[in-house]
């Protein structure tokens, strides 16, 4: 009799505050692809991080083929046959595709030229196109996510964990992956696929494991039989319902204009290109897009936070195209941007500290920061936008990611903007989480307000916003009314296909 | 001897070559080492105190055994184990790699001059010969200078070499680069990146420790005496940077750099009149003008210098 190809069996791991995994199991069987479903924050990474070699789990036991395992490292977890596809690449940017398929497992003494020839041999048998002598970091996002691949493939991964993989693909890519994940488990192998989409794992997925909040609620389940709202009940549990997107008022004026953007990159190539764009007051214009299409930089220079090479952008009428970020919040605009702890909040900051980081100037008594008036202003943030928090006084780290955005859109909307730029506001959020941030989205559009939202995340840009606008390699290449426009026909133009 | 028929100039110029060529071996030697451990991701400043400690080390085990290889390797271990305490604190512990490798230079400096108190002005000194390779060696010109250079320079070189080899054609190699480009890549692909970092400052250590022993041991007019790495040691830092952390372009950078100390020695020799002290900012004058030509070049191309460098790496951070 055949073992499975993985049993996770209890599987506990606590992180200070948070406890990730309470005791999850998982079976996977060979030759199949399983579905790890589940809500961001169900545990899912992190259950798999435990697979994988990357955390320790502090209970429960770890079962390849049969053979219990216990790995103090990724590279334990490799050399049993276990490969793992990060959300986030591990990829070095530097080095060529050859290079970064064979590190970790390469020839004592590495040719160039062999393992070129060697990497595209591999990836010719698994039905792939990669360049192997190409530098990583000229690669889109979909190729690099190939060399992730072809990574566990080259070191025979017999199980083969793929963490959101299509994330980065555009719907019809997505599809075409999964004709390449049927060929990896034909020979016998293991795809273990976590996803929250479920279109997608009915569409490729033999069977289905469900987490919510740490725990198995549903084990190894055959997608074939099974009722699809079933398997989303289980992954959600109890939720409100979506906002309404039903508008009261018509768009007004032009808030914001952005007129022949050019942004170049770090690296000196060209990130957006030429984009020209405008949003109205009580209007909600989305972008579209897979990403790492130049979304991150047009924000940023409509943020102010880089420089564009060539164009205009004025808020409320006001030409802010050289303004510093503090001027252009002054005109009006506010900005959510992609990056929450990194560029939108200070992690080992206090939250009141987070709260007052846009309006500190106007929290003066005489030269000096009123702490009291700081204090007020920002447990009014608090209340009003329902941020969970312990103590004003303790590091913003300690929240969760839906209550980061609601501080942080907080802080933004306070000040009662005229322009809203958003970028990935509902990413990486529960569903409660998610369902507040729109709301307060569509309140905002309500009231007057002009909102540009990046999203990727179709079904949301379509559900909220008035107009959706497609970005491909740094270019808007269309428009689409939301309330007539199609998935298929929006990821067409995501592919790059003229519309 | 054919030095009889040369003017005195021609003299001086054959100094300034010979001069040049050993005060390059001497910084390459130190900038191979800081290389190293830059491209496996770890800053270490401490390359002056690691250069004092093989340069007092390096002395006295070569006055005392009257053998120069010996006072090389004592050196180069003396400079490896002052590097351990920086390959502990900053990878070990992920401490502050600028803070850690800054106090490893004022340890260095301090411990050097507390064991080398009783040799200051000791006359016993362990001499490297010039190699003498046949036919090579009686080119005229070229014979003199190039070619009349002590074992240390063809060592540097052929460290130089293997060491451009093992990053570049080696598996080890491909996983010193990762954990300086990309550490949570290096260790997702399996490679010990705390492993490969220490081992990386302990060998830079060594390297800079052996350029020390041979400023002792070799250097023209110099013996052990306290200073006596009169800041190369931040030079052969520098160095790194203008040779975008590639041993090749060091070690063009080293002769450059090695042909400004010359200069600054030699420069009497022919004649000329020149402050020695506006001399001695020369090297470090230079070292500035390199750093701003590079910043500069940096802000419209994708930097050379390893992506994750100077960062401590924790695997179970989220």
């Amino acid at each position: 009799m055949s073992h499975p190809a993985v049993e996770l069996d209890g599987i506990w791991k606590r992180f200070p505050g948070v406890i990730a995994n309470a005791g999850a199991s998982l079976t996977v069987r060979p030759g199949t692809v399983h579905a790890v479903l589940g809500e961001n924050g169900a545990g899912k990474t992190t259950l798999m991080n435990c697979l994988a070699g990357v955390y320790r789990p502090d209970e429960g036991a770890v079962r390849v083929h049969g053979v219990e395992q216990r790995f103090s490292a990724p590279a334990d977890a490799i050399a049993a046959g276990i490969g793992m596809v990060h959300q986030e690449f591990r990829l070095v940017d530097t080095f060529t595709v050859a290079e970064n398929v064979v590190l970790g497992a390469a020839p004592r003494v590495v040719s160039q030229r062999a393992i070129a020839g060697e990497v595209a041999d591999l990836a010719q048998r698994f039905g792939f196109e990669a360049d192997p002598a190409r530098p990583v970091w000229q690669l889109s996002m979909g190729e690099r996510q190939r060399v992730e691949i072809l990574k566990a493939l080259w070191r025979n991964a017999q199980v083969l964990i793929l963490d959101e993989p299509t994330a980065v693909l555009t719907p019809q890519e997505a599809v075409e992956f999964g004709n390449v994940l049927r060929r990896m488990v034909e020979d016998g192998r293991a795809v273990i696929f976590i996803s929250h989409k479920l279109d997608e794992v009915t569409s490729f997925c033999d069977e289905a494991t469900v987490l919510r909040w740490g725990e198995t609620v549903a084990a190894g389940v055959a997608i074939a039989d099974v009722d699809v709202t079933e398997l989303a009940a289980l992954m959600v549990g109890e939720v409100e319902a979506a906002p309404s997107p039903d508008r009261m008022t018509e768009p007004g004026d032009v808030a914001m204009s952005v007129k022949d953007l050019t942004v170049d990159d770090a690296r000196g190539l060209v990130a957006v290109d030429d984009v020209s764009l405008e949003v109205r007051a009580g209007e909600i214009v989305g972008i579209a897009g897979v990403a790492g299409n130049g979304q991150r930089a047009l924000t940023d220079a409509i943020a102010g936070l880089e420089s564009p090479r060539t164009g205009a952008i004025s808020v409320m009428g006001i030409d802010v195209s050289d303004a510093p970020p503090q001027k252009r919040f002054a005109a009006g605009l506010a900005y959510v941007p992609e990056d929450r702890l990194g560029v939108g909040l200070a992690p080992k900051l206090p939250v009141a500290e987070n709260a007052v980081m846009r309006a500190y100037r106007t929290l003066r008594r005489g030269p000096l920061l009123s702490w009291r008036a700081a204090r007020e202003y920002s447990e009014q943030i608090v209340e009003r936008f329902e941020v969970k928090v312990g103590r004003m006084d303790l590091p913003l780290a300690s929240l969760s990611g839906g209550n980061l955005q609601r501080l942080l859109l907080g802080r933004e909307l306070t000040s009662g903007p005229d322009v809203i730029v958003a970028s990935q506001p509902t990413r990486g959020l529960d569903v409660a989480g998610v369902r507040a941030i729109q709301r307060l989205l569509l309140e905002q559009r309500d009231g007057g307000t002009a909102v540009l939202m990046v999203s990727e995340d179709l079904d949301e840009l379509l559900s909220l916003a008035d107009r959706i606008l497609v970005m491909v390699e740094g270019r808007i290449v269309g428009e689409f009314d939301a309330h007539s426009a199609t998935r298929t026909e929006i990821g067409e133009a995501m592919m790059g296909a003229p519309s | 001897m054919i030095l009889a028929d040369i003017t005195i100039s021609e003299a001086a110029a054959i100094g300034l070559v010979i001069a040049t060529i050993q005060f390059a071996t001497l910084l390459y030697l130190a900038a191979l080492g800081e290389t190293i451990a830059e491209r496996a991701g770890v800053l270490n400043l401490g390359v002056e105190g690691m250069m004092a400690v093989g340069a007092v080390t390096g002395y006295i085990a070569g006055a005392v055994s009257g053998s120069p290889w010996i006072g090389l390797l004592v050196g180069a271990l003396g400079g490896a184990l002052l590097a351990s305490i920086h390959a502990f604190v900053a990878v070990g512990l992920g401490a502050d790699q600028v803070v850690s490798g800054l106090a490893l230079t004022i340890l260095g400096l301090g411990l050097a001059d507390y064991i080398g108190a009783d040799y200051t002005g000791d006359s016993r000194r362990a001499w490297f010969a010039d190699v003498d390779i046949p036919v090579l060696t009686d080119i005229p010109w070229v014979g003199e200078t190039i070619f009349a250079a002590t074992p240390v320079t063809y060592l540097a070189a052929l460290l130089g070499v293997s060491t451009w080899f093992v990053l570049n054609r080696t598996a080890i190699g491909l996983g010193i680069r990762a954990a300086g480009e990309s550490a949570s890549t290096a260790d997702a692909a399996g490679h010990s990146v705390a492993r490969i970092r220490a081992g990386a400052v302990v060998v830079g250590g060594a390297f800079a420790g052996m350029s020390g022993a041979y400023l002792t041991n070799t250097l023209v007019g110099t013996s052990w005496s306290q200073g006596v790495t009169a800041g190369r040691g931040w030079i052969a830092v520098a160095l790194v940077i203008f040779g975008a952390w590639r041993p090749g372009r060091v070690a063009l950078g080293a002769l450059l750099f090695g042909f400004t100390l010359a200069l600054q020695l030699r420069l009497s020799g022919f004649g000329i009149d020149f402050s020695p002290i506006l001399m001695s900012m020369a090297p470090f004058l230079m070292t500035i003008i390199v750093l701003i030509f590079i910043s500069y070049r940096a802000r419209n191309k994708p930097s050379p210098a390893p992506a994750a460098i100077g960062i401590p790496y924790r695997r179970e951070e989220r």
